[in-house]
C-alpha cells in the first residue's frame, strides 16, 4: 500500500497495518513520539489498534530537548 | 495591512505561552512588540546566570521568577499588552484550565518528555486549537535546516534533529530564530498569510 509518512510518499507491505506495525516496519526505536493518522492524534495505548491503510496521511513527530 | 491595522485584529487576541526560558520568553517578547492583546505565560523555574546565553532576561533578574522577570520586560516595552503570570508547573490536569480560553497555545518547554506531556494534552482536550511546538534548534549555523511543518492545526518550528548536549548547548541566536519563527507563525494563523499575496 501507499501512504504518506511526514509529507513523503511510502510504499509499504500488505494493505494495512496497525501504528505498532508502521513503527516497526520503519524501524523507529523512539520512545517520546507524537502520532497523528489523517489529522487525528493516536494516543499511545492505541497504538496496537489503531490501522493504517492505503492513502492515509500519517504524521510522525520525535521529541528532543531543547528550548 | 498597516501596522495599525494589525495592532488592531491582534488586541482581541490572547496566545499562550508554556513556558518563559529560551524560547517562551523571545517568543513572547516578539508578540508583545507587534501588540497582541493578552499573553498568558506560564513557567515554574526562577532565572539562572546559565540562562542569559539565549533567554529574554537581565543580568539584574537572576534569582527572579521567569514569569514575573518576563511580565515586567513586556511591561517596559509595551505597558498596554495583558500579561498573566502564573508561576505553576504544567501538567495534563492544569493545562486544560490554564489555556481554554487561549486562541493559540505556543510549547516552549525545554525537556522532550515535557513537550510530549503538553502536545497530548493539548491534542486530546483541543483538537481544535492552532498548538505552535518548538523541536530542535540546539547548536549554531545550519540555518537552513530551520523548517515549519503543518499538519492541521499542529504547527512544528525547528529542524527537528538538534538535541542539545554538553558538546551541542542551546545559544541565543538559533534558540532566538525558532522562538521568533512560532511568533512569525501566531502572526500568520491570527492575520492570515498577507506576505504570500
Amino acid at each position: 500500500m501507499r501512504i504518506t509518512l511526514n509529507n513523503r510518499t511510502e510504499e509499504l507491505e500488505g494493505t494495512a497495518l496497525t501504528v505498532s506495525g508502521l513503527l516497526e516496519a520503519k524501524k523507529y526505536t523512539f520512545k517520546m513520539l507524537i502520532i497523528k493518522v489523517n489529522g487525528k492524534f493516536i494516543p499511545k495505548p492505541d497504538y496496537n489498534s489503531a490501522v493504517i491503510t492505503e492513502g492515509d496521511d500519517v504524521q510522525v513527530l520525535h521529541l528532543i530537548s531543547g528550548g | 495591512m498597516t501596522f495599525d491595522q494589525i495592532k488592531k485584529r491582534l488586541s482581541t487576541t490572547t496566545v499562550g505561552i508554556a513556558g518563559c526560558g529560551g524560547l517562551g520568553s523571545n517568543c513572547a517578547v516578539a508578540l508583545a512588540r507587534v501588540g497582541i492583546g493578552k499573553l498568558i505565560i506560564v513557567d515554574f523555574d526562577r532565572v539562572t546566570v546559565s540562562n542569559l546565553n539565549r533567554q529574554y532576561f537581565f543580568l539584574d533578574q537572576v534569582g527572579q521568577t521567569k514569569t514575573i522577570a518576563l511580565k515586567e520586560n513586556i511591561r517596559r516595552i509595551d505597558p498596554t499588552i495583558a500579561v498573566e503570570a502564573l508561576e505553576v508547573k504544567l501538567t495534563p490536569e492544569t493545562i486544560p484550565t490554564i489555556f481554554a480560553f487561549c486562541d493559540i497555545v505556543v510549547e516552549a518547554f525545554d525537556l522532550a518528555d515535557q513537550k510530549e506531556m503538553l502536545i497530548e494534552t493539548i491534542l486530546t482536550h483541543f483538537p481544535e486549537k492552532p498548538l505552535v511546538v518548538g523541536l530542535g534548534m540546539a547548536g549554531w549555523g545550519k540555518s537552513d535546516l530551520i523548517h515549519l511543518r503543518k499538519s492541521d492545526n499542529l504547527y512544528i518550528c525547528g529542524d527537528e534533529v538538534s538535541e542539545i548536549s554538553e558538546e551541542l548547548p542551546p545559544l541565543a541566536p538559533r534558540v532566538g530564530m525558532v522562538a521568533n519563527m512560532q511568533a512569525n507563525v501566531v502572526l500568520e494563523i491570527l492575520l492570515g498569510s498577507e506576505i504570500a499575496k
